[in-house]
């Protein structure tokens, strides 16, 4: 019917294709390791955004939950990661 | 029901939603690619993860309070734990950070 919603849903998944190959680059080439925890942080964020932007583009509501499961289990590893980085030990006696 | 058959007026906050959610969050991204520092790249991402995200999921809830006739607000669940969990994820980046640089 109208053709403005998919154009934008393209539009969204360009820019998130080109944000997750450029926090690509900085998890690659980050000099140190918290510049690689940061990158895999937006990198998720990221994809849990693209996959949301699956579901507006097929209507259908399957997509949610897998976006949900990546937001969770992202701050998981991101948080574990960090934790590593500041105390050298994730799970503390 | 894909994307074409939403109603106007719906579809059109939504596009606009979805534009600006995708510019904040191209811009976030080429700022951690670009910036010099650390701490001046740890500022860049977050714009991305609050206001990019925050844009989409509300273009996600018009859309599909729209395909389904009734308000769906299920998306206020990544909404809230994005904006709970990000700043913890900064903060223990940023002490991690102090951490290791020090000495």
């Amino acid at each position: 019917m109208n053709a403005i919603l998919p154009w934008a849903v393209h539009f969204a998944l360009a820019c998130f294709a080109f944000a997750m190959l450029f926090a690509l680059l900085r998890l690659l080439r980050g000099p140190a390791a918290q510049d690689r925890v940061l990158a895999f942080d937006t990198l998720y964020i990221n994809g849990m955004l693209t996959i949301l932007m699956l579901g507006i583009g097929t209507g259908s509501a399957v997509y949610f939950d897998i976006a949900l499961l990546i937001a969770l289990f992202g701050f998981v590893g991101s948080t574990v990661l960090a934790k590593f980085l500041l105390r050298g030990e994730v799970i503390e006696p | 029901m894909t994307a074409a058959d939403v109603s106007l007026w719906a579809a059109l906050p939504a596009a606009f939603l979805l534009v600006c959610g995708g510019l904040l969050t191209l811009v976030g991204s080429l700022g951690l690619l670009r910036l010099e520092v650390f701490y001046a790249r740890i500022h860049a991402p977050t714009m991305g993860s609050t206001l990019g995200a925050g844009c989409v999921l509300i273009a996600s809830m018009l859309v599909s309070s729209a395909v389904a006739g009734r308000p769906v607000i299920h998306e206020l669940l990544i909404t809230v734990f994005i904006l709970i969990t990000s700043p913890v994820t900064a903060m223990l980046l940023m002490r991690a950070a102090m951490h290791r640089t020090r000495d």
